[in-house]
C-alpha cells in the first residue's frame, strides 16, 4: 500500500514537472510557432537568477516565484527585440538562432559563474510513509504545475489580453486591422514564456546542482513533449506530459533510471512517427 | 551514374594535390587531420541537408556510430581494414532503416528535427549507461562514459604491425576527403542527385512526376550517414579512444553551424565551414579570457540573422556581381506561373 502511495505521488510528479519543464516552450512554440532552443538556457538562468538573490538574503520563494521570471522575462525581452522578431515565419532559423543564442548563454554562464556546480537546499523537509522517504518538495513542484496550468487557461481564456493573443496568432492582420498590434503582442507571449521558463528554471533548481549546462538535460524533454502535444496549447500539454511521464516512471521503477528515461524518448519517437502532427491534432480538438 | 566529366576531375585533384602539399606547412599535420575529418563530416551533412534538404540534428549519431563500430570492430578482428568498411555500413544500415521509418511516415521539418535529436540522445544516454561487464560486443567492452580506449588503429592492409600514424595518417585523411568529394560531385551530377534536388525545391511535384520520393530520400539519408561514419572511423583512428560525447547534441549542433556559416547548397562550403571553425575553436581554446561556446553561440546567431546563406554562396555572389557588373534578371513570370500549378 505505502509503495502503491510512493509510485503514484512519483508518477504525478514526473508528469507535474514535465509540465513545468515545457510550459514556457509551450508558449512560444503554440501561440507564435517559434521553436526556443534556448529554452534549456532561460531554465538555467532562472535557476542563477534564484541562487544569486538567495545569496543575497532574499527569502527563497520570493526568489523562485518572483525574482528568477522577472529577471529571465526581461532577458527574454531583449532576444527578442534584438533576434528572433527578425525571424518570425521562419521556423528552421529560428531554431538555428536560438540554439546559438543557447550556446552564448552557456558561454556568458560559464565566464560569470565559473564551470563549477552550485546548488541551495530544498526549503521543505521531506516525511516518510511506511518504510519510504518522500520528498516533501515534489508536492511544491506538483503544486506549482497545477497553478500554472489554471493561470494559463485563465489569461487565455478569461482576460482581454489572452483573447487579443490568441486572435493575433491566428489572423495577424485582421488584428492589426482592429488596432492591435502584432509586434507588441508577439513581444508580451516571448516575455511570458520566457518568464515561465525562469520560473521552472528556479523551482527545480533546489533538486538539481546547477551547472552552465544543465539546460541541455531540459531541452530536449520540453521539445518532445510540446511537439507531441500538438496545437492545442494546454490539453496537448497535459496529454503529452502525462502519457510521457507516466512511461518514464514505469520503466524507472520496473527497470531503471536510466531504461525511464530511453522509454520515454521511444515512446515520442513512435508517438510522433503515429501522429505526426501531435496528439491533440487527432484527439480533442479545438480545446485549449 | 554519370561519370565525371575529366576535366573537372583533374583540376579537383590538382587543387587538392596543392593544398595537401602547401597546408603542412603552416599548421601541423595532427591538427590539420582533425580538421579535413571535419571537414569530410560537414560534407555529409551538407548533402543530405544543403542537397537533400532534409535537416537532420542527429548527423553526430552517424558519427559516433561509425567512431564506435570501428573501435568494437578493431578490437575483434585486430586489424583495420575490415572496421574500417564496417564502420560505414553500420551508420548507413542504421540511418536506412531510420529513414524508413521517418520518410515513410511523411515527417517532415520540425518533426524530422526532432526524431533525428531524440535518436541522438537515446544513443548518448544508452552508451553513457553501459558501463558494466555485462555489456560487451564480441571481446570490445563498451565501457559506459568512459568510452572505449586501446583499439588496433589504423595500420596498412593486410599487416596489422604496420601502423598509419602521423603524417601518413594525414595523407589517407586526405585522400579519403578528396576521393568522398569526388564522390558527391558525382552523386550530385548524376540524375539520382538531380532528383534529390528536386525533392529539395519542391517534393510534391517530384512525386507527381512519378519518383519515388521516400525512397530516394531514404537512400541519400544514407549515404549521408556513411560517409559520417568514415569521418567517425577515422577520427577513431586519430583520437585512439571513442567516448559517448561523440553523440552529444554540442556536437550535433556544431555540425549545423558548419554548414550554416560555410553555405547550405554548395559543397566546398560545409567543408570549410568545417575545417574554419574547428580551427578557430583550437585557436581561442589556446586562451581564457573568452568562453569557446560563446563564441560559437555567437556566429551562428550572427550567420543566421545578417548571412543566412552563408559564406562560400556570398562570396561567389560577389564574385558574379564584380565580374558581370550587372546581375542577371530573375523570371518573375515563370515563377508566379510554376506556384500556380502547385496549389
Amino acid at each position: 500500500m505505502d509503495y502503491v502511495a510512493v509510485i503514484s505521488v512519483e508518477v504525478v510528479y514526473a508528469v507535474a514537472s514535465l509540465v513545468l519543464i515545457s510550459a514556457g516552450l509551450a508558449i512560444v512554440f503554440g501561440m507564435m510557432k517559434v521553436i526556443n532552443l534556448a529554452h534549456g538556457e532561460f531554465m538555467m538562468m532562472g535557476g542563477y537568477a534564484t541562487i544569486t538573490a538567495v545569496n543575497y538574503g532574499v527569502n527563497i520563494f520570493v526568489a523562485m516565484l518572483i525574482v528568477a521570471p522577472l529577471v529571465v522575462g526581461l532577458i527574454g525581452l531583449v532576444v527578442e527585440r534584438l533576434v528572433i522578431r527578425h525571424l518570425y515565419g521562419r521556423l528552421v532559423d529560428t531554431m538555428l538562432a536560438t540554439w546559438g543564442l543557447s550556446l552564448l548563454f552557456i558561454g556568458l554562464a560559464t565566464m560569470i559563474f565559473g564551470n563549477t556546480t552550485t546548488g541551495i537546499s530544498t526549503p521543505i523537509p521531506g516525511f516518510t510513509v511506511g518504510g519510504y522517504q518522500i520528498n516533501g518538495y515534489n508536492f511544491f513542484i506538483i503544486l506549482v504545475s497545477i497553478v500554472l496550468l489554471v493561470a494559463m487557461y485563465a489569461v487565455l481564456k478569461g482576460t482581454r489580453f489572452g483573447l487579443v493573443a490568441r486572435g493575433a496568432m491566428q489572423n495577424p492582420e485582421m488584428a492589426a486591422a482592429l488596432g492591435y498590434s502584432p509586434d507588441k503582442i508577439y513581444m508580451a507571449t516571448f516575455f511570458a514564456g520566457s518568464a515561465l521558463s525562469g520560473l521552472a528554471g528556479a523551482v527545480l533548481a533546489p533538486l538539481v546542482g546547477l551547472v552552465p549546462t544543465s539546460g541541455g538535460a531540459y531541452i530536449a524533454k520540453a521539445f518532445i513533449t510540446v511537439i507531441a502535444g500538438g496545437p492545442s496549447l494546454i490539453a496537448g500539454l497535459m496529454s503529452s506530459a502525462g502519457l510521457f511521464g507516466l512511461v518514464n516512471q514505469i520503466f524507472t521503477f520496473a527497470v531503471s533510471p536510466v531504461m525511464g528515461e530511453v522509454a520515454l524518448l521511444i515512446a515520442a519517437v513512435i508517438l510522433l512517427r503515429l501522429l505526426p502532427q501531435g496528439v491533440t491534432a487527432r484527439f480533442l480538438k479545438g480545446k485549449m | 551514374m554519370v561519370i565525371l566529366p575529366l576535366k573537372e576531375a583533374v583540376t579537383t585533384v590538382l587543387v587538392a594535390a596543392v593544398l595537401i602539399y602547401t597546408l603542412p606547412m603552416m599548421i601541423s599535420t595532427y591538427t590539420l587531420s582533425i580538421l579535413l575529418i571535419y571537414a569530410m563530416l560537414g560534407l555529409s551533412l551538407g548533402l543530405i541537408w544543403g542537397f537533400g534538404g532534409i535537416l537532420c540534428f542527429g548527423q553526430a549519431a552517424f558519427f559516433g556510430l561509425g567512431a564506435y563500430s570501428y573501435a568494437i570492430a578493431a578490437i575483434n578482428i585486430g586489424e583495420s581494414t575490415l572496421p574500417m568498411v564496417i564502420a560505414m555500413l553500420v551508420p548507413a544500415l542504421f540511418a536506412a532503416v531510420l529513414g524508413v521509418f521517418m520518410f515513410y511516415g511523411r515527417l517532415a521539418d520540425v518533426y524530422l528535427g526532432v526524431i533525428t535529436l531524440v535518436v541522438t540522445l537515446i544513443l548518448f544516454k544508452f552508451i553513457n549507461s553501459t558501463a558494466g561487464p555485462s555489456y560487451v560486443i564480441g571481446k570490445a567492452r563498451l565501457g559506459g562514459y568512459n568510452g572505449i580506449p586501446g583499439f588496433q588503429t589504423l595500420n596498412v592492409p593486410g599487416q596489422p604491425d604496420n601502423y598509419i600514424w602521423g603524417d601518413p595518417f594525414y595523407y589517407v585523411c586526405a585522400v579519403a576527403l578528396v576521393i568522398v568529394f569526388l564522390f558527391v560531385t558525382a552523386l550530385l551530377r548524376s540524375s539520382f542527385g538531380r532528383i534529390a534536388v528536386g525533392i529539395r525545391e519542391n517534393e510534391q511535384r517530384m512525386s507527381l512526376m512519378g519518383y519515388d520520393v521516400r525512397a530516394r530520400k531514404t537512400v541519400l539519408f544514407a549515404i549521408g550517414a556513411g560517409i559520417a561514419g568514415l569521418a567517425g572511423a577515422l577520427f577513431a583512428n586519430w583520437a585512439e579512444i571513442v567516448t559517448p560525447g561523440l553523440y552529444s547534441l554540442g556536437q550535433s549542433a556544431e555540425i549545423i553551424i558548419w554548414c550554416i556559416v560555410g553555405g547550405l547548397g554548395t559543397r566546398v562550403g560545409p567543408m570549410l565551414g568545417a575545417a574554419g571553425l574547428a580551427y578557430l575553436k583550437f585557436l581561442l581554446g589556446q586562451q581564457s579570457m573568452i568562453d569557446n561556446t560563446l563564441i560559437t553561440g555567437l556566429i551562428l546567431v550572427l550567420f543566421v540573422l545578417f548571412l543566412p546563406k552563408g559564406v562560400v554562396p556570398a562570396v561567389a555572389d560577389l564574385w558574379k556581381l564584380s565580374v558581370r557588373r550587372r546581375p542577371r534578371r530573375k523570371r518573375p513570370n515563370r515563377r508566379i506561373r510554376a506556384e500556380r500549378v502547385d496549389g
